[in-house]
């Protein structure tokens, strides 16, 4: 019993930046999507639980939140790395090969299409669509900060620069 | 608060006539800018200024985009007095001192000066420059953050004009003379568009921004967003008016932080002037704007399916008719128009729609602004008036091809677009023209290409890009799209036959006519305009089993000849480290580890490494 009550009181501890969310919404399912987008800047990513909870205080049904989840390409259904790095894959990035620099984040990091986050939650590589920053082709975001006539072996230096300082810092 | 017309005719005065320094010096801030590193350079300018107390003579302008994204950070000095400007390009923090120290003399600093190569039709002589602003007159001018500053460009005073000397219908007819058509791509009427809804009889209309701007390549909507975001703002509230709405929305993509701020700032600006909110310049016309962000989904861009997700739902498109000037948000009237549009809006009200039709061509009056990028020398945004030939452009201002190469092949309209050769450089553009040529206009991204871009390679991408953002809805893009996708994949990895390539010309014949919206209905366009006018290109894949411009990875292979001196630097430049030898030694690429991306060959300065 006693350990029930502790995990109840987590969850609602947990949840409890979701209902503030919520109620600065007024509960209204045609905010759905500003809501989805502030709940997923507070814990990162849209959990299984954080979806039902969301779609039982708006009363509708959890598949409608989940598919408008599934959508937009904004929203992620999994937790990402401390460091997400966005490749633009645009048109004017794709002719100056930015696939160059995304096989060289994926193999530097033992990435893939298929798995896009370090188990270590350090680091995700994906693509992006254009960032409208074409004039500087090609264009990579490390977190927020952007960086414009990207070389792959630059963008490596990055991943490294990364892992010294945080190997420093231990 | 300002209370009428005369109102906003006192205070503009006012800030006209207080005093400026002697120089002002422009710094661009736009998110080209500062991804190129002008932030540094900002701070080092505002650092001297402080240290040798030039505050008194100069005054800094945090601008957003010049335009020369080619030559960022890049700054432009101008001396009040003598109405000279000198643009400087691709700066150091050191050479911001030195010019600062110096204030003209350019010689002096060392940086690079730029020539201006526009003129702006409202304020000075027409004069032989090919660029032409009419949607680009403050950006890069006025601090974005500021409303002074817009105001003192007769800001706000197309919106004083027709609240109190025009009727609603007065402001949709002077549109519609006007013959400005949507800059978003399909080039409808906007005045036509405006009368539908003003026409409607409805308790609610709402009035959208269309600043979803998804068009991988195109970058216009963002720099007048970031550059003069009070444009689209004083046409919203005057297009409001003329349909009778008093709600307004900008939906604009979530990848555009700066300009979601920098429209923030504006909107709380103008209400706190009075331009927005209740009884706006004591008309008794009242307008508000909401910001809604998109989250990424490149179909929201269509209007009924950005209607959608402003409803909170999925952004999935609906059959047209009912068209949303119709029935659209909520059911109500409401008229959805891009950036770029709104942008021309309070200059046609201020100059008449006669001035606006003597620019441009008869079918398609005023400019278009286009972002030039790809393998262009100057790389940035143009605007020029339409009908300008294509060579013009990309030989004029973008002074032609990196290294010097060969062009082959410019890109427009997107992924609903085509790609136009060589021998159509002639053709002055507009919506027809382009058209014509198998292209489109879309939102203004002219993507140049060379002879290292395979053409069968951009047609499969931009199907890569369909089938991600295609919402599903419907089966011809859905399920045709990814057929086409697979069947453009076969030619690349060398297994296409002739019957792929019929596959490709019928199906694409079916997508185009069966898809349920814009998305689908253009999709195939990439392959249909490729296969046309690089036909040669494809049978080489087919026939020859060979892709001539190096691109498709299955059907080359790169080796070192025996030119190589050992000088490292492949094995050095090569992403994936698969590169070996001794300094002084001939090299060897380990094939089985190498994803030809081909960086050693133009790395390469002895042409030891083949490509076949
Ligand atoms: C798939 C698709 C994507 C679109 N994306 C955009 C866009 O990003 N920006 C835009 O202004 N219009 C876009 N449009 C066009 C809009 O549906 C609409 O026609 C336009 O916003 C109307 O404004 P206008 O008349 O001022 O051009 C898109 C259309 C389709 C079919
Ligand atoms: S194509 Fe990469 S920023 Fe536009």
């Amino acid at each position: 019993m006693q350990e029930t009550n502790e995990k109840t009181a987590a969850m609602i501890e947990h949840l409890a930046a979701v209902n503030k969310i919520l109620e600065k919404y007024n509960c209204d399912e045609s905010k759905l999507i500003p809501i989805l987008q502030e709940v997923q800047e507070e814990y990162k990513y849209l959990s299984k639980d954080v979806i039902s909870y969301v779609a039982t205080s708006l009363d509708i049904p959890p598949a409608k939140v989940y598919g408008v989840a599934t959508f937009y390409a904004h929203f992620a259904l999994e937790p990402k790395g401390k460091y997400v790095f966005k490749l633009c894959d645009g048109t004017a990035c794709h002719v100056k090969k930015s696939h160059s620099i995304l096989h060289a984040l994926y193999d530097r990091l033992g990435l893939s299409d298929d798995k896009q986050t370090t188990d270590d939650l350090m680091f995700t590589v994906e693509t992006v669509s254009c960032l409208g920053a074409c004039g500087l082709a090609p264009v990579m975001l490390v977190n927020e900060d952007v960086y414009g006539q990207v070389k792959p072996e630059e963008a490596v230096a990055i991943i490294d620069d990364i892992l010294a300082k945080a190997a420093a810092a231990e | 608060m300002i209370k009428d017309a005369n109102g906003l005719i006192d205070y503009t005065e006012a800030l006209k006539n207080q005093s400026s320094s002697e120089l002002k010096l422009y710094v661009s801030m736009g998110t080209c800018g500062i991804a190129a590193g002008t932030t540094p350079v900002l701070n080092k300018i505002y650092q001297t200024i402080e240290e040798k107390n030039l505050k008194d003579i100069i005054d800094v302008v945090e601008v957003g985009c010049m335009g020369l994204c080619h030559s960022e950070p890049c700054i432009c000095l101008e001396n009040k007095e003598t109405n000279e400007k000198v643009y400087y390009g691709n700066l150091s923090e050191e050479q911001v001192v030195q010019i600062l120290e110096a204030k003209f003399d350019t010689e002096l600093a060392g940086a690079k000066v730029l020539n201006k190569t526009w003129n702006t039709p409202e304020d000075e002589e027409i004069s032989d420059q090919i660029q032409t602003r009419i949607v680009l007159r403050n950006s890069g001018v006025i601090n974005p953050e500021k409303i002074e500053d817009y105001v003192m460009r007769d800001g706000y005073k197309a919106l004083a004009k027709a609240l109190t000397e025009m009727k609603p219908a007065g402001v949709v007819s002077e549109i519609e003379l006007s013959g400005l058509r949507g800059r978003g791509g399909g080039g409808f009427p906007t005045g036509r568009k405006w009368q539908f809804a003003a026409s409607q009889d409805a308790d609610q209309k709402y009035l959208i921004c269309n600043a979803d701007e998804g068009d991988p390549g195109a970058f216009m909507d963002r720099a007048v967003l970031e550059g003069d975001p009070h444009s689209v703002l004083e046409a919203m509230v005057i297009a409001g008016y003329g349909i009778g709405a008093d709600k307004g929305y900008i939906y604009i993509r979530a990848e555009y932080p700066l300009a979601i701020k920098r429209l923030e700032i504006a909107i709380a600006q103008a209400e706190e002037l009075g331009f927005l909110g209740e009884n706006i310049l004591g008309s008794g016309f009242n307008f508000t704007i909401e910001l809604k962000y998109g989250a990424g989904a490149f179909v929201c861009g269509e209007e009924t399916a950005l209607i959608h997700s402003i409803e909170g739902k999925r952004g999935e498109p609906t059959f047209k008719p009912p068209f949303p000037a119709i029935s659209g948000l909520w059911g109500k009237p409401t008229i959805v128009n891009n950036v770029e549009t709104f942008a021309n809006v309070a200059a046609i009200i201020r100059n008449g729609a006669d001035w606006f039709k003597s620019i441009g061509t008869e079918g398609s009056p005023g400019t278009k602004v286009f972002a030039l990028a790809g393998k262009i020398n100057k790389v940035g945004l143009v605007e020029v008036p339409m009908g300008t030939v294509l060579r013009d452009i990309i030989y004029g201002l973008g002074h032609g091809i990196v290294d010097g190469r060969e062009f082959k092949a410019v890109q427009t309209g997107g992924p609903s677009g085509g790609c136009i050769k060589a021998d159509k450089l002639d053709t002055p553009i507009d919506y027809e023209s382009l058209k014509a040529l198998g292209s489109m206009m879309g939102s203004g991204g002219m993507i140049v290409m060379d002879e290292d871009d395979c053409m069968v390679d951009i047609a499969k991408f931009f199907l890569d890009f369909t089938l991600e953002e295609s919402c599903g809805k419907c089966t011809p893009c859905r399920i045709g799209n990814t057929r086409l996708h697979e069947l453009l994949e076969d030619i690349c990895s060398g297994n296409g036959t002739m019957e792929t390539i019929e596959k490709l010309k019928t199906l694409s014949a079916a997508i185009k006519d069966t898809a349920l919206c814009g998305l689908g209905q253009t999709s195939p366009n990439p392959v249909i305009s490729t296969l046309n006018n690089f036909y040669d290109e494809y049978m080489q894949h087919v026939d020859r089993k060979k892709c001539p411009a190096g691109v498709c990875t299955k059907l080359v292979s790169y080796t070192i000849n025996d030119k190589c001196v050992g000088c490292t630097l492949c094995a050095r430049n090569c992403p994936v480290s698969c590169i070996s030898g001794e300094r002084k030694e001939l090299h060897h690429i380990d094939q089985s580890k190498c994803i030809k991306c081909g960086v050693c060959y133009t790395a390469c300065k002895f042409h030891a490494i083949d490509r076949t």
